[in-house]
């Protein structure tokens, strides 16, 4: 009697035990079938994207920053995770991680947030069969933003928290779509984005650092190119030539230098006040790494785009995103120093 | 082949041994202790517990499927460019040039840069590379053959330098075109060279056609030898020349495009290694060919173990190769030409 009981105690703690080690299947954005483990508590992040898609998502599994995050950084990010350490990409992103020491931080998943060709779905694989770890790829588009929430929220069995998150994403999308909707073609800015500090640095359209021009209603000036899909090098005289209504860049030095450069002084938009210099603290807001960072650019930027329809007190609204997404509390100091 | 030649040159072999047996012992220490270097750390019981298989777990992993596939690869990869640039050497007569005269990196590079450009899975990537650099090399000695009337040599090496410039014009182009986030740092750090990502089945499918490189040119090392005299005397002692030449560009090319598909374009071994080698055993190819291989493959298993243990990231080797191997050039050269006989 006391030998069934016992084996019956044995036997139920042996199927429960099972049942919390049973595996789950996970198909990826590559359509790759992975099996995680039920609880997820710790994740490599492969890039800066997916550094910044885990942090928004839940920054208690993170391990580190692909790398170390700078002073003017860490102020806009929540303690503890803002002083995590650096470790590296694996996505060929400047600096490999070792993949030693990923397999030494025993991370229960590895995250790639970003482009699913093949490059990357067989650098998943390869990573995957050599460490052992399941590695998940989300496809990085800026459109699939809300898709890639609730997908990370299931992976990591945190189904609300992506749906918040996704919901919120959804609703800047609309806003943005509702806007435009009203306003035809022709009333639309014809925009440029100025990187680097000459301003000479540019994405033709369909270039991912780019692409948030169109999503906020411009037009980029540079238009499609048949040689080209990312960052182009820009001559000054077709700039001239292009005339663009707005110029925004998330590069200080030049919006401090535009103005008394006898080139870009002749500029129209340069003479009519109509250059923009986007918040970049603690990630980029319209690029810089493209990545779920520009939700809050989008609103940005359609405030400056179009100042006289465009409904929305961006003051609340960043306060608000912060607070829901990057889980700090903006000071009215903090407030200023990143909407001047 | 005369028994002048063989008789000159076997003594040597003799009081070489010693030597080689001593670097393929340091050799194998060096392989041994690298093993047990790495940021997971694991103590040499451990290390030997997980080759064995008795120890499970993660170490097990990290031995058998990270350390050792990249310790066997820089060994194999460091012997190999030092091998190719051996031959290369003495088929010239002239120490200064390296696997890369007759264009097979640039093409390679070339190769790679198209396949990371298309974005196309890994296995295509290393055979884009590798036909790269066979077809550059192809193609270079296609056109030295068509032009006749002039120095073999100087054409070969000239043809070699356009076809080098006009692939690395190629490749700055798809640079240029590279989406700046996903594939432009993959370029970058592909034509610095690496062994991070190599695994047991990278080894798998290099390993023959660099064996099929090797062999030919170690079984004919003595013949090889006496291309460093000159066509006309080659020829005296029974030679083909031109043959013999072109099998060893085949060669040595077919070792160079295998190890630069897997480790990227790795800088300088090539070319420093062999000297090194000629300062312990003098320029004799028989000697030389097997000396400079062990060296290399000492000298790059020393640099990917710095590598990968330096700095929380990955350094790429051309960066390492090159700081550790521009100095000793310099110094090789302020020496003089005593080393080069």
């Amino acid at each position: 009697m006391i030998r069934s009981l016992f084996t019956v105690a044995l036997i139920a703690l042996l199927a429960q035990s099972a049942a919390a080690q049973s595996p789950r299947i996970v198909t990826d954005s590559a359509g790759r079938q992975v099996e995680l483990p039920e609880r997820i508590e710790t994740v490599f992040a492969a890039g800066p994207p997916a550094a910044i898609l885990l942090y928004v998502m839940a920054p208690d599994r993170m391990l580190g920053w692909p790398r170390a995050n700078r002073p003017d950084e860490r102020e806009f990010l929540a303690q503890p995770y803002a002083d995590l350490p650096e470790l590296g990409t694996l996505t060929d992103q400047g600096g490999e991680a070792n993949l030693e020491r990923v397999v030494a931080l025993e991370p229960n998943l590895i995250l790639d947030f970003g482009s699913v060709r093949d490059t990357y779905v067989d650098l998943a694989n390869r990573v995957q069969a050599q460490t052992g770890i399941p590695y998940v790829l989300i496809d990085g588009r800026f459109e699939n933003t809300p898709t890639a929430l609730r997908l990370l929220g299931e992976i990591l069995g945190i189904p609300e928290r992506g749906e918040t998150l996704a919901a919120d994403a959804e609703a800047t999308f609309a806003r943005i779509d509702a806007l435009l909707a009203d306003i035809p073609e022709a009333y639309r800015p014809r925009a440029y984005l100025a990187r680097r500090p000459d301003g000479l640095e540019s994405g033709v359209v369909g270039s991912i650092n780019t692409e948030i021009l169109e999503r906020a209603g411009g037009i980029n000036v540079l238009g499609r190119s048949a040689a080209a899909r990312g960052l182009v090098q820009v001559s000054f005289e077709a700039l001239l030539a292009a005339d663009p209504d707005v110029i925004v860049t998330w590069d200080r030095q030049f919006h401090e230098s535009h103005r008394d450069d006898p080139l870009w002084s002749r500029m129209r938009a340069v003479q009519e006040g109509n250059v923009h210099l986007s918040p970049v603290l603690p990630f980029g807001w319209i690029d810089r790494p493209p990545s779920l960072n520009r939700i809050i650019g989008l609103d940005w930027m359609a405030t400056v785009f179009f100042p006289d329809r465009y409904q929305i007190d961006l003051r609340e609204r960043t306060r608000d995103f912060y607070r829901l997404w990057y889980h700090i509390d903006l000071s009215e100091d903090q407030l200023a120093r990143l909407l001047p | 082949m005369t028994d002048h030649a063989l008789a000159s040159a076997r003594p040597a072999r003799r009081r070489r041994l010693p030597l080689v047996a001593a670097l393929t012992l340091v050799l194998a220490a060096g392989a041994l202790t690298a093993l047990a270097i790495g940021p997971f750390r694991l103590s040499l019981p451990e290390v030997l517990a997980a080759l064995t298989g008795r120890a499970g777990g993660q170490a097990e992993v990290v031995i058998w499927n990270i350390r050792l596939p990249r310790v066997l690869a820089a060994m194999l990869v460091g012997a190999a460019l030092a091998a190719a640039g051996a031959s290369y050497q003495v088929l010239f007569r002239n120490p200064l040039v390296s696997p890369d005269i007759l264009g097979v990196s640039s093409g390679a590079a070339l190769g790679a840069v198209c396949g990371i450009f298309l974005s196309l899975p890994m296995i295509a990537i290393q055979g884009f590379a590798f036909l790269g650099g066979l077809a550059a090399v192809s193609l270079v000695i296609f056109i030295a053959q068509a032009v006749r009337g002039v120095d073999q040599t100087l054409v070969l090496v000239l043809t070699g330098v356009v076809m080098g410039a006009l692939a690395g014009a190629a490749t700055s182009l798809l640079k240029v075109m590279a989406d700046p986030y996903d594939q432009l740092p993959a370029i970058t750090f592909w034509l610095l060279g690496s062994l991070a990502r190599t695994t047991s089945a990278d080894l798998g499918l290099v390993l023959p056609s660099v064996a099929l490189g090797l062999v030919p040119l170690i079984l004919l090392r003595w013949r090889i030898n006496l291309l460093s005299l000159g066509d006309d005397e080659a020829r005296a002692l029974g030679v083909d020349a031109p043959k013999l030449r072109l099998l060893v560009i085949a060669a040595a090319t077919l070792i160079t495009a295998s190890v630069v598909a897997i480790a990227g374009v790795v800088g300088w071994v090539g070319l420093v290694i062999p000297h090194i080698a000629r300062m312990l055993v003098g320029p004799s190819f028989a000697t030389l060919l097997p000396v400079s291989a062990i060296i290399g493959a000492g000298y790059l298993l020393l640099v990917d173990t710095l590598s990968r243990t330096m700095a929380t990231i990955e350094i790429p080797l051309g960066i390492l190769t090159a700081v550790l191997g521009a100095p000793f050039f310099l110094y090789l050269l302020a020496r003089g030409r005593r080393g080069w006989a």
